[in-house]
């Protein structure tokens, strides 16, 4: 690990300020992340500031019945909190799992949106990747691929964004507020990363000066059932290979609402908007969730590693909608 | 959560107070409160840390060296590379008349040439001040190559494979009858491949040294499975003698083989010392064991089978092919348990290796067993379904009673009995054969069985035994601790062959200065070390039978040994005859204590040892077929959605010879099983085909099982002794590991319909 200067910062505005002042500083917040790629020396920030005394640690009731969650929130207190498990079961549901209790208990929100992917060549110094070392090439395209997305990769990158949480985040239309010195932002989750194009190594829109503040959450759709469904290779303890997250409401035997977002099939978590498009209004059937998952998966592309993630995805959706609908009509 | 059932020793049999009680074990206060000392824990006043520069490419010359950088590093002290590294003496030649010799975990001279020979090798070592200094400075050097051609694809390399020799410890190849005569003539058979991936041991503890120098004399802290061979390595390497150098490796945080050899962390960091002067400490990372550690080589076989309608097996065939670095390695005994299972008149078995320019490969629990009861009871469970018989029948109606190669005698053979054990612990009478038959809402059930089957081995042990006047005992030998709990086991052997309280034993362990132990492998510790332990007690019993005798007063006057009980602290004539204790023994005859000692551990001792080891070793095996083994039940739970496999109740059934303690017996057994789970469900060390790089050196993308992955494990022992091993104990460390990737993919066939031959079996061989 090189050295580096490590700041901590009380306030927000203290923190905004100490990070326009040192171009290329870093945040931390649980470091479960940003301490590996350290470690690694993948990340090489001359100064590390420490937010994790910032008050960005509560999670509020907004007036419109919708909640607003701390950037510092640490994603099991997240996962625990009431206002979560009452209302967004989903959240809470693909938090817990992620990772480990240990890494939960460090991990925050702001931090969990930013971790970076886990492509094995990404991590490993002596290999090609273009997202670590832009122009180099990307040795994932004929290695190990397994892991990879199917979804807006490109040519130059083939990486996911790890993150379960942000995928019950794209489906539950969170917004994104962040502090610079240039003021306040909103940005709608789903915006907030980038496909890689040509340009792997730029991951989101945000700018290096820019804090997460804050996540912001509508009401949940009422009447609805929702539900995050994680496949992966072991119990517990690995990254999704692919999950689901679905929000549906059946009326008179037709899909009335429907939010689905799909993970570790591509570079963002992943909202399902051509399923969506073919669900709305479509008869609450196997059929139409076949229909519904082929019409996003159509756009897929796969390498010889991770050509079964598309027949991996389109079965957990229809399974996930397939127990919804019975979850719903149980209700 | 876990039963564990001990059978009742038959009546008639005496044991022992402490033989066979789930006595807890002597190390578990100080390892569940930290106070256990591991290697790189020990202080050393001015203590520095090393850290490993690594190869990036697989074959080839090093160009140039740029330390500058790293040089300039605060608290950096020293950079060592080929340029600037002391001269070592080679690894030697193995040798059978130095049997320490098999101890190098590869041919290379680290840092004293400028050749590399794996993607990994370490070809710098950089001692600081600090851990992160070291590490900060390790990834400073620059290292330049011209790079050779490389090979470094097993699937691709596979045809330059040749065929093993047979050695006296392992017969590469069985040619009995016409074995694919009789395949093609039978009236039912299959032909199947199965392939199996790279594994990595993955011990909590990764490799660790403390190293120190005083002139000639070195002390080493280390985790290791061979103290002495140790020793006798690094003395060799270093040009001094070996009575001047030290390994104290009181507790290993698991090996499972992987600490068996000695690897480039352990030289490197004695040459570190030797350079700079101070004490050093060289904690690799995961990663760095990974580079510098062999795993399990990866495995492809083939296993043809033939057998008539009634399920008499007419033939067999089970060929391998596992790889070697080419700087080192061993075959595996792939096809070790096909020449004792099956009752078969003609078998054909050859394994070959092909020697790749990686890693050496090294032991991993029961190396050969483990992959090859995968292929083999894979393809019987194949056979099964094709004649349309049950597994387990199909097994038992080519029981053998003597040896199918060579008609040579089992010493102990009691599979019939841990199958019917099994079966009814498990319920396996309940399984309908039908595959996909037993549904559960969405998940498909399966239940599957394999045979478990592991040879029994011992080697030779140096042990003193010391008993003082207040009647305590003291046992001596350097073997070793990786968690089996072998102090534990020892000293209820050693208060049973005394008739001492289990309390009154300490055994001194884990240092190269005690009496020279075996290394631990091959499960033949706890044996090897029993076999001396015996035969020192019963020295000790003579010498104090002897003293009493000296003396007009005692009771024991005129008794011979055979007369004589040991109990109750003392001797005595039969249950209920005249006798006394030891103390008033020791006291009559002004004696603070009686040591007795079993093989010697001069230079010409260990020779003649070695040689009585041998002649003793070869006489067994021309007479017996000795073994551990048992049956395997798992039932499986497959998402019929998504293909994610669960295992869900698992029930091993053991032959296992007299079980010594019955709680770490079950410890061991059931950790066996753990392992293979994860082999069958989710291990692979990714190799990339194209460089030779290890990809996923690290827990988080090497997938042994976590909790949520193991089911209740229910584990049972027939205990019935071994009439040929010490005790009639049979070592319990590696067979539960054999044939649990087998019963899974049997399981899973029974699931959903699906043969998946190449592990692990993820879901998406399942889609
Ligand atoms: C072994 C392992 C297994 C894991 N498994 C899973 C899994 O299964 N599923 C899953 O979803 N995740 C998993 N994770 C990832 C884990 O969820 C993330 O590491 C964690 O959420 C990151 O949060 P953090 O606060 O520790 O981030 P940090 O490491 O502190 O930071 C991560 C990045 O975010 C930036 N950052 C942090 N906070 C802010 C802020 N407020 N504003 C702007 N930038 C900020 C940092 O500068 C850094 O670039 C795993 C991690 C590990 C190590």
């Amino acid at each position: 690990m090189r050295p580096f200067t490590y700041l901590r910062a009380p306030d927000v505005a203290t923190a905004v300020r100490a990070i326009s002042a040192e171009p290329g500083a870093k945040f931390i917040g649980g470091g479960t992340n940003l301490v590996d790629l350290l470690r690694e020396d993948i990340e090489q920030p001359g100064t590390v500031i420490d937010i994790t005394g910032l008050p960005l640690t509560g999670v509020e009731e907004l007036p419109d019945g919708g909640i607003r969650i701390g950037a510092l929130v640490r994603n099991s207190h997240l996962a625990a909190h009431r206002l979560v498990t009452t209302r967004y079961p989903m959240l809470s549901q693909a938090i817990l799992s992620g990772a480990s209790p240990q890494l939960r208990n460090m991990a925050t929100t702001g931090g969990n949106l930013l971790q970076r992917t886990r492509c094995l060549y990404f991590y490993d110094g002596a290999a090609a990747c273009n997202k670590r070392e832009p122009g180099s090439g990307c040795d994932a395209i004929g290695g190990f691929n397994r892991q990879h997305g199917v979804l807006g990769v490109s040519d130059d990158c083939l990486a996911t964004h790890p993150s379960d949480m942000c995928v019950a985040l794209a489906a539950l239309d969170a917004t994104v507020e962040t502090r610079s010195e240039h003021g306040v932002r909103r940005i709608p989750l789903v915006d907030l990363h980038r496909l890689p194009g040509t340009t792997p190594h730029r991951e989101t829109v945000l700018a290096a000066d820019e804090l997460i503040t804050a996540i912001e959450l509508p009401p949940p759709p009422s009447g609805a059932v929702s539900r995050y469904r994680k496949v992966r290779d072991r119990a517990s303890y690995a990254f999704a290979l692919v999950s689901v997250a679905a929000v549906l409401k059946v009326r008179d035997g037709s899909v009335s609402t429907v939010r689905l977002a799909l993970g570790g099939v591509a570079p963002k978590p992943w909202r399902a908007y051509a399923a969506e498009r073919a669900l709305l209004a479509a008869p609450a059937t196997e059929e139409s969730f076949t229909r519904a998952a082929e019409a996003e998966l159509t756009a897929a592309t796969a390498r010889p590693g991770n050509a079964f993630k598309i027949e991996l995805a389109r079965r957990t959706i229809v399974a996930t909608l397939r127990d919804l609908l019975a979850e719903g009509s149980a209700a | 959560m876990t039963d564990v059932q001990t059978r009742e020793l038959p009546a008639g049999r005496t044991t022992g107070r402490n033989v066979g009680r789930p006595i807890d074990r002597v190390d578990g206060t100080a390892k569940t409160t930290g106070a256990a000392r591991y290697a790189a824990e020990y202080p050393y006043p001015g203590l520095t840390h090393a850290a490993l520069v690594h190869a990036t490419i697989s074959r080839g010359r090093i160009t140039s060296v740029d330390t500058a950088e790293a040089a300039a590093v605060p608290g950096v002290l020293a950079v060592i590379t080929h340029l600037n590294a002391p001269a070592m003496k080679p690894p030697p030649p193995v040798s059978p008349l130095n049997l320490s010799t098999l101890v190098s975990g590869t041919t290379v001279n680290y840092l004293n040439t400028d050749e590399v020979h794996w993607d990994g090798q370490p070809v710098g070592v950089v001692v600081a001040e600090t851990r992160e200094a070291a590490l900060r400075a390790a990834a400073l050097v620059r290292v330049g190559y011209r790079e050779l051609p490389a090979t470094v694809d097993f699937a691709a390399g596979q045809g330059d494979a040749r065929p093993e020799k047979s050695s006296p410890i392992q017969p590469g190849a069985v040619a009995k009858g016409d074995a694919a005569a009789a395949i093609a003539a039978a009236a039912v058979s299959v032909d199947v491949r199965y392939t199996t991936p790279p594994h990595h041991h993955n011990a909590i503890e990764p490799h660790a040294t403390t190293a120190v120098w005083d002139g000639d004399r070195l002390t080493v802290h280390e985790g290791s499975q061979s103290i002495a061979w140790m020793r006798s390595h690094l003395a060799l390497r270093f040009g001094v003698p070996a009575a001047g150098v030290r390994v104290i490796s009181p507790y290993v945080g698991g090996a499972f083989g992987g600490k068996g050899m000695v690897w480039a962390g352990t030289v490197l960091t004695v040459l570190a010392a030797r350079v700079t002067g101070r004490p050093v400490r060289l904690a690799l990372t995961r990663e760095g064991v990974y580079r510098t550690v062999g795993g399990r080589t990866p495995s492809a076989q083939r296993v043809a089978l033939g057998a008539s309608a009634d399920g008499a097996l007419t033939g067999l065939i089970h060929t391998s092919v596992t790889r070697t670095g080419r700087v080192g390695g061993m075959p595996e005994q792939v096809t070790s348990a096909s020449r004792h299972l099956y009752d078969v008149p003609n078998i054909t078995l050859q394994q070959a290796t092909v020697p790749l320019d990686l890693l050496s490969n090294t032991a991993m629990r029961a190396p050969g067993e483990s992959i090859g009861t995968f292929a083999l009871e894979a393809a019987i469970d194949e056979l099964a379904c094709e004649l349309d018989m049950d597994p387990i029948l199909l097994r038992m109606r080519n029981e053998p009673a003597r040896d199918p190669v060579d008609g040579k005698r089992f010493a102990h053979r009691m599979l019939r009995e841990a199958y019917a054990l099994g079966a009814e612990r498990f319920g396996w009478p309940e399984r309908t054969p039908r595959p996909g038959s037993m549904r559960d809402g969405k998940w498909l059930v399966g239940m599957g069985v394999a045979t478990a089957y592991h040879p029994s081995w011992q080697f030779s042990a140096n042990v003193t035994v010391r008993l003082a006047a207040d009647g305590t005992v003291v046992v001596r030998c350097g073997f070793h601790e990786m968690g089996m709990g072998g102090a534990t086991a020892q000293a209820q052997i050693a208060a049973d062959a005394l008739g001492v309280p289990f309390e009154a034993v300490r055994v001194e362990y884990g240092d190269s200065d005690l009496p020279t132990g075996p290394a631990a492998g091959g499960s033949a510790q706890t044996a090897s070390v029993a076999a001396g332990l015996l035969a020192a007690c019963e020295k000790l019993k003579r010498s104090v039978l002897a003293l009493a005798r000296r003396s007009g007063d005692s009771p024991l006057r005129g008794r011979r040994p055979h007369d004589l009980q040991a109990r109750d602290g003392g001797l005595w004539a039969g249950a209920s005859g005249p006798g006394e204790t030891y103390a008033a023994i020791l006291g009559r005859a002004g004696r603070a204590s009686v040591e007795a000692r079993v093989g010697s551990d001069t230079r010409a001792g260990e020779i003649l040892g070695q040689a009585k080891f041998i002649a003793k070793f070869l006489r067994d095996r021309r007479r017996w077929v000795k073994a551990a083994c048992g049956a395997q039940f798992c039932e499986v739970r497959v998402d019929s959605d998504t293909g994610e496999v669960r295992v869900s109740r698992w029930v091993g059934s053991f032959d296992v010879g007299t079980v010594i303690n019955a709680k770490t017996t079950a410890g061991q057994l059931r950790g066996g099983i753990v392992m293979g789970i994860g082999m069958a469900l989710s291990e692979e060390t990714l190799l990339d085909p194209r460089t030779g790089r290890i990809m996923n050196p690290n827990l988080a993308e090497y997938h042994v099982p976590v909790h949520a992955d193991i089911p209740p494990i229910d584990v049972h022992y027939l205990n019935e002794p071994d009439p040929t091993m010490p005790l009639g104990l049979i070592g319990v460390g590696e067979v539960s590991i054999t044939g649990v990737a087998a019963a899974i993919s049997n399981a899973v066939y029974h699931a959903t319909g699906k043969r998946v031959r190449d592990l692990p079996i993820t879901l998406d061989k399942l889609l």
